[in-house]
């Protein structure tokens, strides 16, 4: 409870400094309007139907993304982290394909996807693809050898060993992947609405808001529901990593 | 001879649970005194006070002297894995000119026997070696007075007797003043000029002894001497030992009870 | 002597292979939106080499851009995570505020920047530094929590100075930490890095890459998109041989795993 409050009264003192460097005559005006503006602006948005389908909008297409990542990373790296010989062949591939930074991607995607939600969706899950598969490679390196020997002992094949063992113990790292995966996806999708990569979400918002009347108090706005996001993902899974692997 | 260490009233307590309950003593320049008591009475507490890493609820501390090293017991964490062993001996001795600094370090790894390895990183040495690099910091340090917790406990009987040997020369010939704290009856009576025996929580001081064996101790014929042996017994009647209280068999079973689903788990 | 071969042969072949079936699809489909790379090697052979100065205007203020913001975000994060790390008190203060502003989209704050600092390095610098600091800042407060009793009681012990706490211990026990997140964050910079020239900018290999879509160039896209791999793959190598000489005090060394 203390260490709540103490946590209150951090976020209470960035809000104050920001409200008075809002205020003050060495800050445009225009540049940094002060929290109690943007605040009253989340307010009216909050309540607007158009800016919810917004937010909607990144969410879900943040969602897909993740589940999709998933889907492909997960099997993917348990393959690569039990099967040495297609992680050396691979190995080369993966690390040229990895650095490519996912943003870069985005003017051919936009050429070859179109400006539907595809575009956002692929990009994020390229980026979000990454951390999950190598912290699922990382947990099956560290897989208890012991454990898997006693379950070998008991007749236990390679499939069963890759399912009732390696995969409960690798669990905890795998979710710890999706979780960074998460922030990485929602930068991401954010980019390229911003990029006009998207006819709608937080990122296209905030693009209107400054290219069209030059409301910085919306582009806040939209800075702080995407910060938001981002807070609620990182606690959620982390609270389900908690939840679920006790161990 | 002058006082190094004056404890008066002595108290410490850990939220509601009272640790060391009014201790008095006073260790003397030169000596070499050892603290026995029973496991979780509040040595090392006792030792904790006297360092200054905590503050005593009660009672005061005076040390005649500059200032004290202590050997910790868990050596292995105490040094510092990306020093050399040169390193982690001049350690303490950063505010010393270089040239200084070095003929301390090469001085101290030669009285514990390592000058040899002097370049290697503490993890690529044994145990008993370990704790003769901390000895050997500690002694280059040269503090008026040098506390000891447990310093012995884990290492092999063989090594534990070279570095009992170790620490009673090096302790003669450069008239160190020590305190060491141990739970070993043996190691009390073979290593002090006096033993201070505490009772069980919370410590208080049950006896003071003096050890009326000569300076020069060897591992097989003082251990066999009458003396020592008369000593030892003494000091284990007055720890309870042999015929423990009905509390303390509870107890020594619910250790012995975690210790074993502790194992199971991991 | 064998065996590196086999392990050079065994590392490349599938890449090797993936590479010649690409040329090979890419002449018998002739696909627009994938040329073969030998057409994407020689865009980037006319690009950059054939007219040095596309290298020196753009690459080269690009790549420094991308060091310096790194820098001063490695420099920001370390200090001030050390300093967060060693007071409980401090974290408490300000761990929430840290969690959202991490959770910040780096690119949401882009109008900001531009309005704050003009468009320019300064305001690209801002992106980068505000999106990368946040894993190094972390990982240190991390790391200088993770400084063993012991070795807290050994240093109050023996009285050392202040510079050495610091230095001398606080720092080397978190350098591990410290170094996984100068990683994460020296990937991020590059994506960081293109973010912030794709506007407001017409520097920068990012702000090529735009120019190279408006102009439906695939090629110099996919040129663009190569050299953008090679350059984290290079830069990932060297900070792993940086980390790998800062940190040979580790008791199990690295080296084997990675080999
Ligand atoms: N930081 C602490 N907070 C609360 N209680 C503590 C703390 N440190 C020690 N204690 C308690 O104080 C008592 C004395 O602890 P201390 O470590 O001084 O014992 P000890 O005699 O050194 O034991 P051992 O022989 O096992 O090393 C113990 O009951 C212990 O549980
Ligand atoms: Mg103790």
């Amino acid at each position: 409870m203390r260490a709540f409050t103490r946590g209150l009264l951090g976020i209470a003192g960035f809000l104050v400094l920001w409200e008075l460097l809002g205020r003050s005559p060495l800050i445009p005006a225009e540049a940094l309007p002060p929290p109690s503006v943007v605040f009253g602006e989340l307010v009216t948005q909050l309540t607007s139907p158009d800016f919810i389908s917004h937010v909607v909008a990144t969410v879900l297409a943040l969602l897909i993304a993740i589940v999709i990542a998933v889907v492909i990373a997960v099997p993917s790296g348990l393959v690569l982290g039990s099967i040495p010989a297609v992680r050396h062949a691979t190995r080369a591939v993966i690390e040229f394909l990895r650095p490519i930074p996912s943003v870069a991607l985005i003017p051919l995607a936009l050429v070859m996807l179109g400006f539907g939600p595809e575009t956002k969706i692929t990009l994020a899950v390229y980026a979000a693809l990454w951390p999950i598969l190598f912290n699922t490679i990382y947990a099956l390196d560290e897989l208890d050898s012991l454990l898997v020997d006693t379950a070998r002992v008991f007749g236990t094949g390679r499939i069963g060993v890759l399912f009732l063992v390696a995969l409960p113990s690798a669990l905890p790292f795998v979710l710890t992947g999706i979780r960074l995966a998460a922030t990485t996806a929602l930068v991401v999708m954010v980019s390229v609405e911003l990029m006009a990569g998207s006819q709608i979400g937080i990122g296209y918002f905030i693009m209107e808001a400054r290219s069209g009347p030059g409301r910085m108090d919306q582009v806040l706005v939209g800075t702080v529901v995407a910060g938001a996001i981002g807070v609620l993902l990182n606690n959620g899974l982390e609270r389900v990593r908690r939840r679920w692997v006790a161990w | 001879m002058s006082n190094m260490l004056e404890v008066a009233d002595l108290g410490h307590t850990y939220g509601d649970h009272e640790a060391i309950g009014g201790l008095s003593f006073t260790v003397r320049a030169g000596e070499l005194v050892c603290v026995v008591g029973p496991s979780g009475c509040g040595k090392s507490t006792l030792l904790r006070t006297i360092s200054g890493l905590v503050a005593p609820s009660r009672g005061d501390v005076s040390l005649h002297g500059s200032h004290l090293a202590v050997v910790f017991q868990d050596y292995s964490r105490s040094l510092f894995p990306w020093l050399t062993v040169q390193g982690n001996v001049e350690f303490p001795l950063r505010s010393l000119p270089r040239a200084e600094r070095r003929k301390r370090a090469a001085e101290a790894l030669e009285w514990v026997g390592l000058a040899g390895a002097a370049r290697k990183r503490p993890w690529q040495l044994s145990g008993g070696m370990q704790q003769r690099v901390a000895i050997a910091r500690a002694l280059a340090y040269r503090p008026a007075l040098l506390l000891m917790d447990e310093p012995f406990a884990s290492v092999d009987a063989q090594t534990r007797f070279e570095l009992e040997d170790l620490l009673l020369r090096v302790r003669r010939e450069h008239d160190t003043t020590v305190l060491v704290v141990t739970h070993d009856i043996d190691e009390s009576v073979y290593l002090g000029d006096r033993i201070l025996v505490l009772s069980g929580s919370p410590a208080r001081l049950v006896a003071d002894l003096e050890v009326p064996l000569p300076a020069e101790r060897n591992q097989v014929t003082t251990r066999t001497d009458e003396v020592f042996v008369e000593l030892r017994s003494k000091v284990a009647r007055l720890l309870n030992v042999g015929k423990p209280a009905a509390m303390d068999v509870e107890k020594w079973a619910a250790a012995e009870r975690e210790s074993l689903s502790e194992t199971v788990s991991s | 002597m064998g065996g590196l071969v086999s392990k050079f042969l065994q590392r490349w072949t599938v890449f090797a292979g993936l590479v010649v079936v690409w040329q090979l699809l890419g002449w018998f489909a002739d696909d627009p939106f994938f040329p073969p790379p030998s057409k994407i090697l020689t865009a980037a052979y006319e690009w950059w080499v054939v007219e040095p100065s596309n290298f020196t205007e753009h690459i080269v203020p690009s790549v420094t851009r991308l060091l310096s913001g790194w820098a001063i975000a490695c420099v920001i994060g370390v200090s001030l995570g050390l300093l967060l790390g060693r007071s409980e008190r401090a974290m408490e203060y300000a761990g929430p505020l840290l969690v959202f502003l991490r959770s910040i989209p780096p690119p949401a704050l882009v109008p900001v920047f531009l309005l704050l600092f003009k468009a320019g390095t300064s305001m690209q610098l801002a992106t980068i530094v505000f999106g990368v600091v946040w894993p190094v800042l972390l990982n240190s407060v991390d790391g200088a929590r993770s400084v063993d009793v012991t070795k807290v009681d050994t240093s109050a012990v023996f009285q050392i100075p202040r510079w050495q706490w610091v230095l001398g211990v606080v720092l080397p026990a978190a350098s591990p930490k410290i170094f996984a997140g100068l990683r994460v964050s020296l990937s991020l910079s590059l994506v960081l890095m293109v973010i912030s020239e794709l506007v407001g900018t017409d520097n920068g290999i990012g702000s090529q890459l735009m120019q190279a879509q408006r102009e439906f160039d695939y090629t110099r896209m996919w040129a663009g998109i190569v050299l953008l791999g090679v350059l984290g793959y290079g830069l990932n190598t060297a900070l792993l041989a940086v980390e790998r000489r800062a940190l040979a005090w580790q008791p199990r060394s690295r080296d084997e795993q990675h080999a």
